[in-house]
């Protein structure tokens, strides 16, 4: 198929950026989205100009590294995948794909599609861990049963990759989802008891302090999630956050 | 230089328990003047910054990521082993050792897989303590699957993101010590050299990968964990910036390089679809344990498949031949990753194949749907359940063990494999070989020090499945803490590495010229044009089947490729900003040497040998024909190559290999 692609383009983070148009032809329907832009770029390094800048790693969805805004969605039209799992067979030949960045305050344009994402970082470091020492003295790892229901429920939470897709949907730009998958991770377990009112509280105060805005529960968020990060986190966090200023 | 393994004497279950009684510690007021630099922060490199800082070291911590959470081990879906024996099937950490030790062809060093075996049961107390939620029974009690080339249950898993979350679990205590100021955490940034001093490892020559700055870092001590090289192949299961740059370096920098030729393809990726693809999807192991490997019996049914006038679930269990099953009645499905990648291709090579690239062939769960439907509609009290009620009960079971794995196939491939078939062939996955190492984890430039991937040391010749995240985390969070103490404590009263030396002046001339050469070259070939050609090289002369005569064409062909990259490469843009196409440039130029030191590497290998199949060795008659042949009395030994320039000028130095605990045999999974 042959399309026309309109892409954010901005040389660095003090550059102004524009929308700029490129036609790419022959595009196989097999194709990765990613793959497909690898033959723009191959096609612009072979005719002397800058390729396009844009995150990506394992390309298999679970990294988070690649972010990519397609035609008003984070990770584009597709549910459930990250941008580089969203094949061109959810696209039409002669069809028109426009190609942003994530954009929110917290996460500034490094260049081009690549967003600067530390903001979320720093929240973890606020809070996002157990306070153990990884000397290997610790207790049996069936010394506490934790029932299934707990864990699964848990790893739901912990898959989360720390995309920013939430951010990026989001029109308050809030990642609540993100920090209250965290949040919950940890409040779910046993392990995490312990230290659970100074983690909600510090995560969420990093988190305002980074600019983020506030959940107005649009519910976007859990629907452009590629790993269906669900709603409930966010409630749980509340409750983690009320719980920890009354104790 | 003679290589010294520096293992410890005594027997070998008390060789590490001794060992640690009689290291040299540095107390922990010393610690605060030691600095030490890890790059790469993936399980080995994230489990190593976090224990280092928390024992009171400085640590800095590199990753071209732009987070510790992003390296590559995030991609590891099926589990990871530990000697626990929760499930009281006979498992034992001499058993572990054992089953790694053959698994692995023998050609491993005993001590050092001892050691992890024996520290793999506190791996799993670790992450438990850390929040890692591991898959649990009824009871709450953790649970257990099965991977090839064992005949218990001990491998621990988290659905098929086992390696995410125990990344996420090392970044956790990466990021309590980053809060402490104890990890200062450069992401987006590259290693492109390491400086010596005095014949010491005192630090690195970095880009920032935003600005292009080029940076000095000092330290007493450097780690390297910069995973594997299995990226020469150009289209492998790594990630798109998994590379062999800092490994390559510290080699260049007189780190011997040990068995490059040792690489594992894995049996279970998506197939390729196109030129165009940039690189392929595992499909875990632990689909083995369920799913039933065939091709059909028929050539009539494979052209009928082919063609599209027959669907694989159209065949009768009579015209279809599960191949593992009929070779490997032991083991089955579950046999190595090298037995079964080969199988395939041999399969495959015989016109068997089921897809149009004539490259792929079937792993089929329905026998495992019906049974475990059958199993649930009994725990439900159902009699007499209709078929589709027993599949249906069946799935949601399938589903709740690898339901991210069918989610991703069916995005990739477009087609439903609860319905029908996977399709799947070997890709590459994992390189055994890597940087040599001594028994304290050290190269052989003193004070550097590499972990996980990125070293030889475990797997031999071949890694069985869920072993790799046990040894990175292993060597990450139990052993080189200790050992790197050791060398340590000599350097408690040399205070601060400065870096306004010549020998950082240097260093980073050499980088930056290069820098400027890549830029300045002004080519008329992409960076993907040359990777693209090494890697098919590679693929088709020193893939799944290796012989001499295609291992001298690759030497002299990869030499070729890579004399014309040096003049015909172009990378647009400048050095002082992000450029991707730069950071490629320097990673491919490490490619093309690191390939033509691997296929010498397989040609001095006249031995079939875990991953590494050379045609000219295999058994002849009896019940083993036409299986590998391996040569344990001229080849049982590491090759360590020491550079010399021209990747065909490297010198061969040996580590003979000594098995005292384990009767040298020849590996039979029928």
């Amino acid at each position: 198929m042959n399309l026309t692609l309109k892409i954010w383009r901005q040389k660095d983070s003090n550059a102004k950026g524009q929308m700029v148009d490129y036609k790419v032809t022959d595009i196989s329907e097999h194709m990765s989205f990613l793959e497909m832009m690898d033959v723009l770029n191959e096609q612009l390094v072979n005719t002397g100009e800058e390729p396009v800048a844009f995150d990506h790693d394992c390309r298999e969805g679970i990294c988070g590294m690649c972010s990519m805004y397609i035609n008003g969605e984070a990770h584009g039209p597709d549910r459930g995948v990250t941008t580089c799992q969203l094949h061109m067979r959810m696209f039409k030949d002669g069809d028109t794909i426009t190609i942003e960045p994530f954009r929110a305050a917290a996460f500034p344009v490094i260049k081009d599609l690549i967003v600067d994402r530390m903001a979320f970082e720093r929240i973890q470091q606020a809070g996002g861990y157990i306070s153990v020492n990884t000397s290997g003295n610790t207790q049996d790892a069936n010394a506490i049963p934790i029932s299934k229901h707990a864990a699964d429920e848990a790893m739901d939470a912990a898959t989360c990759i720390g995309c920013g897709a939430c951010v990026a949907t989001c029109k308050n730009s809030s990642a609540m989802l993100f920090v209250g998958a965290k949040v919950s991770q940890y409040a779910l377990l046993p392990q995490g008891q312990v230290e659970a009112a100074d983690r909600v509280r510090n995560m969420v105060a990093q988190m305002d302090l980074e600019g983020f805005g506030n959940c107005t529960n649009t519910g976007a968020c859990e629907i452009e999630c590629p790993k269906g990060i669900s709603l409930e986190n966010i409630a749980r966090m509340n409750r983690e956050l009320m719980k920890a200023s009354i104790s | 230089m003679a290589l010294d393994s520096k293992v410890p004497k005594g027997p070998i279950k008390d060789k590490w328990t001794d060992y640690k009684n009689h290291i040299d510690l540095v107390n922990p007021a010393n610690k605060r003047h030691i600095d030490i630099i890890v790059v790469g922060t993936g399980l080995a490199g994230g489990s190593a910054a976090a224990t280092l800082a928390e024992l009171g070291y400085n640590v800095k911590a590199f990753a071209y990521q732009d987070s510790p959470r992003r390296a590559h081990s995030i991609a590891a879906q099926g589990g990871i082993n530990a000697a626990k024996n929760y499930q009281g099937d006979g498992d034992s950490t001499y058993r572990l050792f054992y089953d790694t030790v053959k698994g692995g062809d023998y050609r491993s060093r005993e001590a050092n897989v001892y050691r992890l075996a024996e520290v793999s049961a506190n791996i799993i107390d670790q992450c438990v303590a850390q929040g890692v939620p591991f898959a649990r029974d009824y009871g709450g009690l953790l649970d257990n699957r099965s991977f090839g080339g064992v005949l218990v249950s001990r491998t621990f898993y988290a659905k098929g993101q086992t390696g995410q979350q125990l990344l996420l679990g090392a970044y956790s205590a990466m990021n309590r010590q980053i809060a402490r100021g104890k990890i200062e955490m450069f992401n987006r940034h590259e290693m492109l050299d390491v400086v010596k001093v005095d014949g010491k490892a005192r630090g690195i020559i970095a880009r920032n990968l935003i600005t292009g700055e080029i940076e000095r870092h000092s330290a007493h001590a450097v780690v390297v964990a910069s995973g594997g090289y299995g990226n020469v192949y150009f289209l492998s299961t790594n990630a798109m910036g998994s590379n062999a740059t800092a490994a390559w370096k510290i080699h260049k920098k007189g780190a011997y390089f040990a068995n490059p030729c040792y690489t594992q393809i894995h049996p279970t990726c998506i197939p390729r679809s196109g030129d165009y693809q940039s690189k392929l999807t595992l499909m875990s192991e632990s689909l083995r344990n369920d799913g039933r490997i065939w091709v059909p019996k028929n050539m009539d049914d494979v052209m009928a498949i082919r063609e599209g006038r027959k669907k694989p679930t159209d065949l009768s269990e009579e015209e279809r031949d599960y191949y593992l099953e009929r070779r490997y009645p032991a083991f089955g499905n579950l046999v190595p990753r090298d037995v079964a990648s080969r199988a395939a291709k041999e399969r495959c090579d015989e016109g068997y194949g089921v897809n149009a690239t004539g490259e792929a062939v079937y792993l089929d769960f329905k026998s495992a749907i019906t049974r475990y439907g059958k199993e649930q509609a009994k725990i439900h009290n159902i009699t007499n359940p209709s078929e589709e009620k027993v599949y249906e009960l069946g799935q949601a079971i399938v589903e709740a063990k690898y339901g991210n794995l069918f989610q991703m196939y069916e995005k990739i491939v477009d087609e439903n494999p609860y319905k029908t078939p996977m399709m799947i062939y070997p890709a590459t996955h994992y390189t055994m070989g890597g940087v040599w190492v001594d028994y304290n984890l050290m190269t052989t430039i003193p004070g550097c020090y590499c972990i996980g991937e990125a070293n030889f040391s475990d797997h031999g010749a071949n890694r069985l499945g869920a072993s790799a995240l046990m040894q990175g985390l292993a060597d990450g969070y139990f052993v080189l803490p200790y050992t790197i103490g050791d060398y340590l404590s000599d350097d408690i009263r040399t205070g601060k590495i400065p870096t306004d030396t010549k020998e950082f002046d240097e260093a980073e001339k050499e980088v930056k010229d290069r820098v400027d050469f890549f830029i300045n070259n002004k080519g008329t070939k992409s960076v993907d044009y040359f990777h693209k050609r090494l890697g098919k090289v590679m693929w088709d002369k020193v893939g799944m089947a290796r012989n001499e005569k295609g291992l001298k064409e690759a030497m002299a062909e990869i030499k070729a490729i890579r004399e014309e990259f040096w003049k015909e490469v172009k990378v647009p843009g400048n050095a002082n900003e992000m450029n991707p196409e730069l950071e490629k440039a320097g990673r491919v130029a490490d490619f093309l040497e690191l390939g033509e030191l691997f296929a010498k590497d397989a040609l001095v290998r006249e031995e079939s040998c875990g991953g590494h199949f050379r045609e000219e060795s295999v058994e002849l008659d009896g019940e083993q024909k036409g299986e590998a042949k391996r040569n344990d009395k001229d080849f049982a030994f590491v090759s360590a190559w020491e550079y010399k320039g021209e990747p065909a000028d490297a010198v061969l130095h040996k580590e003979e290999l000594e098995f005292k605990d384990i009767e040298l045999k020849q590996r039979s999974y029928k």
